[in-house]
């Protein structure tokens, strides 16, 4: 299009001039050259075109422009506008229909490059803002990519840096280790000759003190004497012996016989402390195997249980544990075994304790068991039922008092009885007299009955007496044992010494029964807690969990002894200590002793009444 | 409590006799002996010169004087007032001097530690034992009387022999592996002595009578070492306190460490009771009437109680001077309760404060922090009872049940600068620079009560 707008002559129609002028000033810019098109082709596109061919044809020269035009248009491929020669004819006619045809394809032709135009300027358009937007895209990337390199370079340098800086730190860790290295060499060599040093001072020394020990001492000091009225006698009232060769080997003797009895002494020590351990761990023992035992049939139904083949042993070691013999030889083997069961059984009633806990977990989260409270209910109402019972006995023996008191009323003033029922029939006199005589008997029966009651009391309250010894023994070792335990294992133990401990005397029959499982065979202090004993043990860990809980009363007690045993010390809490700090500084007060005294020893005489009230 | 009255007295040399009966205090160049109970003087004794040490006879009979200024050693009898025994060291000269256990024998130092001379008072016969060695503690005797152990130092090596006391046979010598042996002690059972090295290095042997080495410890290196050393009653325990501000404890069987008691000085351990002594100006409400007899006397000296401090509580603590021979820290003074159940400690760097440690348990149990510098404590013969005293005119006592702080009545501010308890443990002889008095703990029963009380409640 270009080459065609330079072809066209510039001195044209007016409107050719704007569009050259157009096409100066727009210097062939596609899309400028587009609008001016589409502002020309608008209406005056006819008469442009008009004018524009009249202008390239006129009147003189269609000929020429015709041939001019056939020539273009058959070296462009479109048929000649002349009619085919026929003949040899120089002249050939003009054929309008080839030129109307050509025509029309050149408007089709025309029309299609225009479109054509159209598609490539839009797209031309595109590819620019596309280009546009890639320029714009590559210079951002080209700016991140400096700038990232300029970051490499900052980070390379610091690393650098710190390289850099980490060397020093290692030469200066490397200087300061040599220097360490050489102080302490700088140390030990001057050490060495602190200790050369003193060495050679101290032989000068001793030199001097030699020479000074001959002079002091060889020049027959008069002065140096002991002037004593008279020489006393020794402590032990012995005459000092003559050194010989036997007051030496008899020292030698005493000697090692002091070392002998030390190492005895040690030796019993160590044997008193193992014979205590044995026996807390046979007692461990014991305690597990009892408290294992009503488990075992779980397991047993259970058979793929395997703490079933386990329990099974413990049975054998039970009925081991009958000679207690054995245990007081330590033998090896002996030991070994006890301890190997005993670790078998910690591990059971470890896992058991575990299983325990979490059921006991489960049940907090399943909520409560219905189990849980019927057995509440049944201890409610077992409760009830006591203290029913007891309200009645304690009726029947006010009744029975009140009958006796009356008996006793009526036989004590018979005198004047006998004075006011003179009025009586002699038979009734008679019956009476009977009656006094039958009552007489009766009272001597009572007497010999209350006599024999009181020596049974007294027998009983000496019996009673040996059994709390005993007792307290037991609970002392009991609470020996329980510290070995851990809290929650010894909380187990605890409540079943708080059971069985006024039955420890027949401990074993106690286990035989519980392996039995009969739930009457253990006699105890406590009837409730033993009823829950029985029933709880055995029963799920919930129910055995508030049998824990239920026995804190019993146990309560039992810990008092306990607390009497062992002298526990317990944690003193601030108000306590501050009290006593009070109590301190009162007594601190030097003058004011005496009205502390007197306070105090008031406080004492008061309890003293209070004390002897009680009985 | 009861006070007796003021008694004049030199050099802090004041002691009850081992049976409980007299007491023994000087003045210048007398010696008294009063009756314990009474306070009724017994006996005046003139000695030739200023008396500086006074040691009673382990049967009560005889007491020693030494006169150390001029090399003598003067014996008084208290069964024959009129018997006298006069020991003249001589151009020797003396620095020491003590009583054999058997209390029929002397032995005195000469100067330079060139020999022991054994003085007998049964027979004229005279022993001497060269090479003693000039350490810290170079003389034991074993508990029961039997045996002697002397620390000797010869051709720059340290050893030990062994005495029998009945005859002052050697029984062994032996060579310990020191570098400068700085001291050595029995252990109560008689049949384990321990010897430690001096404070250049850390190191403790352990001997058996025959003189056998049963084991050697040592905590550390290089720094400075043992400061102090106790055995327990029992001989069950050996606490040796060092100057890393550190106790640590054997145990007789295998004589390795059980434990370490470290003293920081910022207490936070809640089982801790910092007992924290407070002055207290007015007397609070608790009781009526003022104290008559603080209220006669003049009122220069406050009065103080403990309070117990809430956690954490930082004890005030020494800056070491670095430069100095002799720094005040480490474990200074350590002393296990008569019944092995307490051990009192002090560190020198926290001047003011006594730890005290629970041995069943092996923890600290409590910190008496006072006002002043503690300048001695000790423990009641019978009783867990502590005495301390910080040269003020106070006396401090501990026990299980808690703390107490006893002003000392009387003219004139009476500053106690140590104390000793009587054998009996109901009394306490507080000695200040030229005074002293004694402290009668003995308590009617109502007091007994409240004490009771207070042991139940802690």
């Amino acid at each position: 299009m270009g080459d065609w707008m330079t072809v066209t002559d510039p001195g044209l129609s007016s409107e050719s001039k704007t569009i050259s002028q157009y096409t100066s000033e727009t210097k062939m810019s596609p899309s400028s050259l587009y609008s001016q098109q589409v502002l020309c082709s608008s209406i005056p596109l006819s008469k442009n075109v008009h004018s524009y061919f009249s202008a390239f044809c006129t009147e003189e020269n269609i000929e020429q422009s015709i041939s001019y035009l056939d020539q273009e248009l058959t070296t462009f491929g479109f048929p000649s506008l002349y009619e085919e020669s026929k003949g040899k004819e120089t002249k050939r006619g003009l054929n309008i229909v080839a030129v109307l045809n050509c025509m029309n394809e050149l408007l089709v032709l025309q029309r299609k490059n225009l479109l054509a135009q159209e598609n490539v300027e839009t797209q031309n358009l595109k590819l620019g803002s596309d280009m546009d937007h890639l320029q714009n895209c590559y210079a951002k990337l080209k700016e991140q990519l400096e700038t990232s390199r300029r970051e490499m370079i900052g980070l390379q340098e610091r690393d650098r840096q710190l390289q850099c800086k980490n060397r020093n730190l290692h030469q200066l860790l490397k200087n300061e280790k040599d220097e360490v290295q050489k102080l302490q060499n700088i140390i030990a060599s001057r050490a060495t000759q602190y200790n050369h040093d003193m060495k050679r001072k101290e032989r000068e020394y001793n030199k001097l003190k030699e020479r000074l020990h001959q002079l002091v001492m060889n020049k027959k000091d008069k002065k140096i004497a002991m002037e004593v009225l008279n020489y006393v006698g020794r402590a032990d009232g012995k005459r000092g012996s003559w050194r010989t060769g036997k007051t030496e080997a008899r020292n030698e003797d005493e000697m090692y016989k002091i070392l002998l009895n030390d190492y005895e002494y040690r030796q019993k020590q160590i044997l008193m402390e193992n014979a205590e351990l044995k026996k807390v761990l046979q007692q461990m023992k014991k305690e597990m195997i009892s408290l294992l035992s009503p488990q075992k049939q779980k397991p047993r139904e259970r058979a793929d249980d395997s703490t079933g083949t386990v329990i099974s042993d413990i049975e054998e070691d039970a009925g081991e544990l009958s000679r207690e013999s054995i245990w007081d030889l330590s033998c090896e083997t002996v030991r070994e075994q006890l301890t190997n069961s005993i670790r078998k059984q910690w591990r059971i009633l470890k896992s058991h304790v575990e299983k325990l806990d979490n059921q006991v977990s489960k049940v907090h989260l399943e909520g409560f068991n219905d189990e849980d409270v019927i057995s509440r209910q049944d201890h409610e109402q077992e409760t009830e039922k006591l203290e029913l019972e007891i309200q009645q006995c304690k009726e029947m023996i006010k009744t029975q008092q009140q009958l006796l008191q009356q008996q006793l009323a009526t036989a004590c003033d018979d005198d004047t009885t006998s004075l006011l029922r003179d009025c009586y029939l002699l038979e009734e006199k008679e019956r009476l007299k009977e009656e006094w005589s039958l009552f007489k008997e009766q009272k001597k029966n009572f007497e010999k009955e209350r006599r024999s009651f009181t020596e049974a009391a007294i027998r009983l309250g000496l019996e009673r007496k040996a059994f709390e010894e005993e007792r307290a023994s037991w609970l002392k070792q009991q609470f020996l044992n329980m510290t070995t335990f851990d809290h929650q294992n010894s909380e187990n133990v605890k409540l079943f010494s708080a059971f069985s401990g006024s039955s420890d005397r027949d401990t074993p029959t106690l286990h035989s029964r519980s392996r039995q499982k009969k739930p009457h065979g253990v006699p105890s202090g406590s009837p409730v807690c033993t009823s829950k004993l029985t029933k709880s043990l055995p029963a799920s860990p919930s129910t055995s969990d508030f049998c824990q809980t239920r026995s804190c009363a019993s146990e309560h007690s039992s810990s008092i002894n306990v607390l009497n045993i062992t002298t526990e010390e317990t944690k003193p809490n601030q108000v306590g200590r501050e009290c006593t700090n009070q109590k301190w500084s009162m007594s601190s007060r030097p003058g004011s002793q005496e009205g502390c005294y007197s306070g105090c020893s008031l406080a004492y005489t008061n309890s003293h009444v209070e004390k002897d009230d009680l009985p | 409590m009861n006070f007796s009255e003021v008694f004049k007295l030199s050099s802090l040399l004041c002691k009850f006799s081992p049976d409980g009966k007299y007491l023994a205090s000087c003045i210048q160049y007398r010696l008294v002996v009063r009756d314990a109970n009474t306070l009724q003087i017994l006996q005046l004794y003139t000695c030739l010169d200023q008396i500086q040490h006074l040691e009673w006879s382990a049967d009560s009979l005889f007491i020693l004087c030494a006169l150390y200024k001029r090399g003598l050693v003067q014996v008084w009898s208290l069964e024959q007032p009129e018997w006298h025994c006069k020991i003249d060291e001589g151009s020797a000269g003396l620095v020491a001097s003590c009583w054999s256990p058997d209390g029929r024998h002397i032995l005195n130092t000469t100067e330079f530690h060139l020999r022991i001379t054994v003085w007998s008072l049964c027979t004229k016969s005279v022993s001497y034992i060269k090479y003693p060695k000039a350490c810290q503690q170079g003389i034991t005797f074993t508990r029961d009387g039997r045996y002697l152990a002397l620390a000797e130092r010869r051709d720059c090596r340290d050893y030990v022999s062994i005495f029998v006391c009945s005859d002052w046979q050697l029984l062994r010598h032996f060579d310990t592996d020191t570098q400068d042996l700085a001291g050595i002690e029995w252990a109560p059972n008689g049949c384990v002595l321990a010897v430690w090295d001096s404070c250049l290095e850390y190191k403790v042997l352990l001997y058996s009578l025959d003189g056998r080495l049963l084991s050697a410890f040592c905590a550390y290196e290089w720094s400075l070492g043992i400061k102090s050393v106790a055995w327990s009653p029992s001989s069950q325990f050996l606490a040796i306190g060092s100057y890393d501000g550190k106790v640590r404890i054997l145990n007789h069987v295998t004589w390795k460490m059980i434990t370490e008691f470290g003293h920081p000085a910022t207490v936070n351990n809640p089982k801790i009771v910092v007992y924290k002594e407070a002055e207290k100006s007015p007397p609070l409400g608790h009781l009526a009437c003022p104290p008559p007899r603080v209220a006669a006397g003049p009122l220069t000296s406050s009065e103080s109680k403990y309070e117990i401090a809430s956690m954490p509580v930082s004890l005030q603590t020494l800056k070491p001077a670095a430069d100095r021979a002799n720094p005040r820290i480490g474990i200074g003074a350590l002393a296990f309760s008569p019944d092995n159940y307490f051990l009192a400690t002090r560190n020198d760097s926290v001047p003011n404060a006594v730890w005290i440690w629970d041995i069943r348990k092996l923890r600290p149990l409590a910190v008496l922090e006072q006002l002043c510098t503690v300048r001695a404590f000790q423990w009641g013969p019978q009783q867990p009872r502590l005495a301390i005293c910080t040269g003020g005119s106070k006396v401090y006592l501990w026990s299980p049940a808690g703390c107490v702080s006893v002003q000392v009545p009387g003219e004139g501010d009476f500053q106690v600068l140590s104390l000793c308890w009587h054998p009996s443990g109901d009394s306490l002889a507080l000695l200040s620079k030229d005074h002293f008095c004694l402290c009668f703990l003995e308590m009617e029963e109502g007091m007994r009560m409240a004490f009771g009380q207070r042991g139940d409640c802690t």
